[in-house]
């Protein structure tokens, strides 16, 4: 079914169904939780400022989360397709160059030795993920990064920044349960600030991809073949990384550690869309905000009076999902 | 015309000397094929050429002009470049394949206009791909697939078409149909072709001239009928061959009879 899914005019029919869920999943996110509201008071409550509870509720604190919680998506879904595809590798994604574990770590360092200062938090959690990023790229670098030896010291770079949050939980186990809902990436403090800091990247990232999906196409072909199309294939691949870092360091700088759904959606979409990116990037940015979206409100109204880290609930259903795509051995051998 | 010159080029792989002084020239119209034993340098030469390899010192001149001082998207409208190494996606069409090879003539963000849908659509004509548009060219035969390539290479509208051993892993009816495409380009468009083959029949078939390589030197340079001698074969490719004429091709052929002993 699938493969006769993948002429253009049905992509297109695709890439309206993944808005009109996109669309569904965010008023049934800020309509659902300990409390819940109906479509048209949403509407009204958005349109008109009132005193009521439920205006508080939606204006305060739902309408900022669902916002933070599809942005979050988008940003971690395009820097995995652009990862996936500049590395030529479906494992690349945005903890592959290290931008979680360096941002984690960093994120660790203030929320557990210099916990006054927790503001900092998604400055430096940013600061981290770039810097992880960036050493990858340098130790990768010997005349040009080709994908192999990115993948392979952004495994490295991985573990030793992993080690070192370990390091860390281990000298101060005290202090290790307030981290932990960075830590799986959670959604549960959000407000109209971290929608402030994300936004800008979010924008920036769907605009760019509005340009560059042949560049990517192209560079799928090989760099020899992108060589010959006039691509200058070091500059587009750097490029194209500092971008991905950027979007995922945004994303885990307000959530934490959530990066799985970064390996995920690119898959999903490109089972329905196919490898081209013109089809593949504006599916994966709604796709993406939906199963952020949706894992959250699950995460909200699973165990109600309990909230549980978005981050579980996205590695609860990845990791069966992840096991199905190995399964499917004719597009993964 | 010149349509490409190399002055004393010379590339190492770390401390490993892949090419030495090589000085070669290609006269515009002409398909020159490179010859040489494995190491040799032939692919060296051609990926420089082809700027995916920085070169240690040298000179590398497409028409007169100093390739690095072309900025790589002007120099993509004049050269075509085909390596041995190509990636495919299994849900590429062959039409989309082909499209790719107007990306240089695209401004950042266009969309293909009328023009360039022609000359796409005329490419896969030339190649005798135009039933096959809507192909997935993963399910084409190895000889459709490497027109498929060559017509992605032909709506580049190059000047210069580069080959690394366009008939590698097919089969012989699919080479010989390749090299048949590629005169027939050669002849009707005008356009220049350097090339690395293995088979030195085929390269003596079809090539105007052949550049001989040899532990990353150039050792010989001529017509068919000149390189191919039996001082080629022993000396080069350390076999004794005996050389014979193609009177319906009008070039020579060569069939080994034994192996240079090495030491």
């Amino acid at each position: 079914m699938i493969k006769a899914l993948k002429k253009s005019h049905s992509k297109g029919f695709i890439l309206v169904v993944f808005i009109l869920l996109f669309i569904v999943s965010f008023f049934y996110s800020v309509g659902n939780g300990a409390v819940k509201i109906n479509l048209i008071d949403i509407i009204k409550i958005i349109l008109k400022r009132s005193d009521s509870t439920d205006y508080q509720i939606i204006w305060n604190l739902r309408l900022p989360r669902t916002i933070v919680a599809a942005l979050v998506g988008i940003c971690l879904s395009l820097s995995g397709v652009i990862l996936q595809g500049v590395m030529r590798n479906p494992l690349a994604g945005p903890n592959i160059i290290g931008v979680s574990s360096g941002g984690g770590f960093l994120g660790l360092v203030i929320l557990i030795l210099f916990p006054r200062h927790y503001y900092l938090l998604p400055v430096g959690a940013f600061i981290g993920a770039l810097l992880a990023a960036l050493l990858v790229y340098a130790l990768a670098w010997k005349d040009g990064a080709f994908p192999t030896r990115l993948i392979l010291a952004g495994v490295a770079v991985s573990s030793l920044f992993s080690a070192g949050s370990n390091v860390i939980m281990t000298f101060f186990p005290a202090r290790v349960s307030g981290v932990i809902n960075f830590m799986v990436g959670g959604l549960s403090a959000i407000t109209w600030k971290d929608v402030g800091i994300i936004l800008p990247y979010a924008i920036s990232g769907v605009v760019l991809t509005v340009f560059l999906p042949n560049k990517l196409n192209i560079l799928m072909l090989g760099d020899e073949i992108a060589t010959g199309l006039g691509i200058s294939v070091e500059r587009t691949r750097f490029i194209f990384i500092i971008i991905a870092s950027f979007l995922a360091g945004a994303a885990v700088s307000v959530v934490g550690l959530l990066s799985f759904v970064g390996l995920m959606v690119p898959h999903i979409s490109r089972l329905f869309v196919g490898s081209d990116h013109r089809y593949l990037f504006p599916s994966t940015i709604f796709l993406g905000g939906t199963v952020v979206m949706t894992c959250d409100t699950l995460a909200r109204i699973l165990f109600i009076p309990m909230e549980i880290p978005v981050g579980i609930i996205m590695a609860a259903l990845g990791a069966p999902f992840f096991l199905y795509l190995l399964r499917q051995k004719e597009r993964y051998q | 015309m010149i349509a490409i010159e190399t002055t004393d080029l010379n590339v190492a792989y770390g401390s490993r000397v892949a090419l030495q002084d090589v000085s070669i020239k290609i006269k515009e119209g002409e398909i020159v094929t490179i010859i040489g034993p494995n190491g040799s340098g032939k692919s060296t030469l051609v990926k420089a050429i082809s700027r995916c390899l920085k070169f240690k010192s040298g000179n590398i001149e497409i028409y007169n002009k100093d390739i690095y001082s072309i900025p790589t998207k002007v120099l993509a409208r004049n050269i075509a470049v085909l390596p041995q190494v190509k990636n495919i996606l299994a849900d590429i069409t062959v039409e989309n394949l082909v499209s790719y090879g107007r990306y240089p003539h695209l401004g950042l963000g266009k969309r293909l206009n009328k023009k360039d849908k022609k000359v796409i659509n005329r490419a896969m004509e030339q190649t005798g791909l135009f039933e096959f548009r809507d192909r997935y060219v993963t399910t084409l035969s190895g000889g459709e697939r490497q027109r498929a390539w060559i017509a992605m290479a032909l709506a580049q509208e190059p000047k210069i078409l580069i080959m690394d051993e366009p008939t590698t892993y097919l089969d012989i009816s699919y080479q010989l149909e390749v090299l048949e495409l590629i005169k027939e380009l050669n002849e009707s468009l005008g356009l220049t072709v350097i090339m690395v083959l293995h088979d030195l029949n085929q390269a003596a078939r079809y090539s105007d001239n052949i550049y001989v390589l040899k532990d990353g030197r150039v050792c010989d340079y001529g017509t068919s009928e000149y390189i191919m001698q039996s001082k080629l074969f022993k000396d080069v490719f350390k076999i004794y061959a005996h050389i014979y004429e193609d009177k319906e091709n009008n070039c020579p052929y060569f069939i080994p009879y034994n192996i240079v002993q090495r030491r």
